[in-house]
């Protein structure tokens, strides 16, 4: 049984269809990779996972159960945690205060200030700074870390590197390995090819609300997907 | 976040065949009150009527303040203490012709308005909201330090001492009805002008506003001016119509409180809306006039229940947008896609950003 | 000396201009609602306090502390009920309900319990003082009250930073689309922070009638004070609206000194100028969320 599993979700703001019939599959401890370009439907697809949104046809199923009726903050007790686009620090609070936020729903499991500290050891560091003055990548380290605080067993990575410049992007996705080592799922939306490909098990490629493309990663090549992505030609 | 990325869909409308029916009725209206109450109603009703006609200005003039301009004030009553002893002074101790006297004071009233807004426009939202009430307080406070006023007794008019009762009350009625008018109209041709298309864009969306350029703040302290000076006008009114004023009356927060039932129950953001309010207000206060001050608990209810399930107000529920007696002309309307879902999450973040 | 008695009189009134404040500060802190209930609820709570000593036998303080969960109960409802939903109405609607809200508490409380003046009796407490030096003596009632704004603001404040419920009302102030990924349920962390700042303005409210007469109307003088007490103070601080409600204190005491009726006058001066010369405060809040 899948973790997650998606059918023929339908999502929509308004009058404006987002996500048309998706289909998607995460198995426990695999780490998938979706991506697309602007405006392809990628943070929908997580927000109506995380439950911020609410499909307006098909099912979401997590661990086997249909979670429609399961509000966006009761879902972090069943252990899906969101990274959100655009990090959402807590401004006020120190790094630390915003990672023991992430603690709150007090799930049981690996993670803790100790476990964030050393995946991310530039956090260790700013502990008492607070959100508001901390550097792009600084902040979605916190953001991760907050996540991970609450021990998810499908953690949802929204655009990590948007923003970020490359040396510290890598910074990030070296803590991913360790992250899916302890036993976590990941699903990670990217548009930057690149580093989708190096830390996915698995690719999806979206194109305006549709899926395009699904195949292990390592039977890609960049070319496929970048084809994919731009809608170039239809997928195999 | 998102707001930049589509481009708001705008639909300009106008007014059609039923807004000229529209104006007919309120033509009428006014004809009857001018030509026929005069005469057929009791010199009491009469000076009750001109209590109506002061609701109304201060009403429209709190509705435009509120309603197109985003700022909620709860110390108007500055402004109506300060029309209310501007008129008995200007026509008592100066001299002034009444009339000459009582548009005077609302210009004193829109003076005092302008420059006290350099002091309460450092304060906003709710805070604002009360600055406004505490500088009414102070308004109040220093009133009954100045002998000349009267101290904490007041003053009384003595401009009609050798007019008869009848001329006194008719002349003052008219007046009423004259000057609700004329703040109506003003009003209405002040939404339809260029200003009005800066004001309706604040009432939509104040970030939105300020980003497509429209000077925010300026426009803003145009209609606090301005609505002030309205407020100066009902004051003066009153003052007129009851012959006296003091300090504690002319400067109570329930004249806020009036105005806001008033605006919310008939419809915020409307030229009717105060109107249909008004005449509401008033005659719910006619009836359970018997029943001690349970109308304004009434009354509190049924703004709150207003504001939270029909913020269209009376007037918005019964022509469910469809008919304007008064037609805006530039009344555009911006409508975007609801953010299905995550709306509560895209408020807060949207001010943020 | 006439003076320096102003001075400790006017921080002894301060006191309880913060009590007042505190929960006024706490409410904007967290939910930017400006609750214009916040004085009639403080006199209806006196109110309660007077009529639970009247008609049980209970001592004062019990029947204090049951007004103050009764009244954390009500705020607590009055969140989850209407303000959040008003607060879905952008930013007009919360001011304008409790403006209502206002209005009908004054107004009810009239028709049930008249006009007339009241005070809460406190025997011999409400008169002894301590005598520091000649011309200078301190009220152990007012101490008591400054004592209790002092330990209610710093419980508060321990509250917000050192517990877990305390940070996330917090994290959902800053972002509560945010705080809701973590789990956290804005609308019951804002119905608990209403809760709060309802309960410690009807302990004020208490303590108000303890040390004075109380009418109906008296909510409209206590919403402007503690509004002034905010404001010099700085929003969205605590320790901030201590200090606004000593100096608001200060200013009044000072300015009756000067001339008996000029009190309340000097209080609103001291206010307009901060307002023109210092907008953020005196302790403004660093990071503004
Ligand atoms: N809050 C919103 N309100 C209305 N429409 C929205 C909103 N958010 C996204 N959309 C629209 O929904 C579609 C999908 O958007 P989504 O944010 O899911 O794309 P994305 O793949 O995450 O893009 P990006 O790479 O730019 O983050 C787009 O057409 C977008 O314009
Ligand atoms: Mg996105």
């Amino acid at each position: 049984m899948p973790l997650l599993e998606l059918d023929g979700v339908d999502a929509a703001y308004g009058e404006l269809r987002a996500l048309w019939g998706l289909d998607l599959r995460v198995e426990e401890g695999e780490t998938l990779a979706v991506v697309g370009a602007n405006g392809a439907g990628k943070s929908t697809l997580l927000k109506t996972i995380a439950g911020v949104m609410h499909p307006t046809a098909g099912r979401v199923r997590f661990d086997g159960r249909d979670v429609a009726d399961v509000a966006d903050h009761r879902r972090v007790a069943l252990g899906i945690s969101l990274v959100p686009e655009g990090r959402r620090i807590f401004r006020s609070l120190t790094v630390q205060e915003n990672l023991q936020v992430g603690a709150y729903s007090r799930r049981p499991g690996p993670w803790d200030l100790a476990a964030v500290f050393d995946a991310f050891p530039l956090l260790a560091d700013r502990r008492n700074r607070i959100g508001a003055h901390l550097s792009g990548g600084e902040q979605q380290a916190t953001a991760i870390g907050r996540a991970l605080m609450a021990n998810p067993r499908l953690l949802l990575l929204d655009e990590v590197s948007l923003g970020l410049a490359p040396v510290v992007v890598g910074d990030i996705y070296r803590a991913l390995p360790t992250i899916a080592a302890k036993g976590t799922t990941v699903l990670v939306v990217e548009q930057d090819l690149g580093q989708a490909l190096s830390v996915a098990d698995r690719l999806q490629c979206l194109l305006e609300g549709r899926t395009v493309l699904e195949a292990p990663a390592v039977e890609l090549t960049r070319e496929q997907v970048a084809a994919a992505y731009f809608g170039l030609e239809e997928a195999p | 976040m998102s707001a930049a990325k589509e481009a708001p869909h705008a639909v300009v409308r106008r007014g059609g065949r039923s807004s000229v029916a529209g104006a007919a009725v309120m033509v009428a209206a006014v004809v009857v009150l001018a030509v026929w109450v005069p005469y057929n109603v009791s010199l009491g009703g009469l000076t009750q009527l001109v209590g109506l006609f002061s609701l109304i200005i201060l009403a429209t003039t709190w509705n435009l303040l509120a309603g197109y301009g985003g700022l909620v004030s709860i110390g108007q009553q500055a402004f109506i203490g300060a029309g209310g002893y501007g008129v008995i002074y200007l026509a008592d101790a100066v001299g002034l012709p009444l009339v000459i006297a009582l548009l005077l004071a609302a210009v004193v009233a829109g003076l005092l308005a302008f420059v006290t807004s350099f002091l309460v426009f450092r304060l906003v939202g709710g805070y604002f909201a009360i600055g406004t009430w505490v500088l009414a307080e102070g308004f109040k406070l220093l009133t009954t330090q100045v002998d000349a006023l009267g101290g904490g007794s007041g003053l009384s008019l003595q401009a009609f001492s050798g007019t008869d009762r009848v001329t006194r009350i008719a002349t003052v009625y008219w007046l009423g009805l004259a000057l609700a008018v004329i703040v109506v109209v003003a009003t209405y041709v002040l939404m339809r002008s260029p200003v009005g298309l800066g004001l309706t864009a604040i009432r939509d969306d104040v970030k939105a506003a300020s980003s497509l350029g429209v000077h925010v703040r300026r426009w803003q302290r145009f209609v606090y001016v301005a609505a002030s000076a309205g407020a100066g006008l009902a004051g003066a009114l009153i003052a007129v119509n009851a012959l006296r004023v003091s300090p504690d009356s002319i400067y109570s927060v329930n004249y806020s409180a009036f105005m806001i039932f008033i605006v919310v129950i008939g419809g915020l953001g409307t030229i009717e809306g105060p109107i249909i309010g008004a005449v509401v207000f008033f005659v719910l206060q006619q009836q359970l006039s018997s029943y001690g001050t349970w109308y304004l608990v009434a009354l509190g209810a049924l703004a709150v229940v207003v504001v939270l399930f029909a913020p269209t107000g009376v007037w918005g529920l019964l022509t469910r947008g469809r008919l304007e007696m008064f037609p805006l002309g530039h009344r555009v309307e911006v409508d975007r896609p609801a953010a299905a879902g995550g709306g509560r999450a895209g408020r807060r973040s949207a001010t943020r950003a | 000396m006439t003076w320096v008695n102003a001075v400790v009189q006017g921080l002894l009134l301060g006191g309880q201009y913060a009590l007042l404040a505190c929960g006024l500060s706490l409410v904007f802190g967290v939910m930017r609602i400006v609750n214009l209930a916040h004085g009639a609820l403080a006199v209806t709570a006196a109110y309660l306090t007077l009529w639970l000593s009247q008609r049980t036998s209970l001592p004062l303080v019990v029947c204090l502390v049951a007004s103050v969960l009764v009244f954390a109960g009500v705020g607590y409802l009055l969140q989850r009920g209407l303000l959040n939903r008003a607060l879905r109405g952008g930013e007009l609607a919360p001011l304008l309900v409790t403006f209502g809200l206002a209005v009908i508490v004054v107004n009810l409380l009239q028709e049930i319990a008249t006009a007339n003046s009241r005070s809460i009796s406190i025997g011999g407490l409400a008169t002894s003082s301590t005598r520091i030096v000649d011309g200078l003596s301190i009220g152990v009632f007012s101490l008591l009250t400054l004592v209790v704004a002092v330990a209610l603001i710093g419980l508060i404040q321990l509250f917000l930073s050192r517990t877990a419920v305390g940070r996330a009302m917090r994290a959902t102030s800053d972002d509560p689309g945010a705080a809701r990924l973590m789990g956290i349920d804005d609308r019951h962390m804002y119905g608990l922070a209403t809760a709060i700042a309802v309960g410690s303005v009807a302990a004020a409210g208490a303590f108000l009638g303890m040390s004075t007469q109380f009418t109906p109307g008296y909510g409209d003088l206590v919403l402007i004070f503690a509004f002034e007490a905010v404001i010099i103070g700085g929003l969205g601080s605590l320790w901030g609206t201590l200090l606004g409600g000593l100096v608001l204190g200060v200013a009044q005491t000072v300015g009756a000194q000067v001339e008996p009726a000029y009190g309340i006058l000097f209080g609103h001066v001291v206010f307009l100028a901060v307002l023109a010369l210092k907008p953020s405060g005196l302790m403004p809040r660093t990071v503004t969320a």
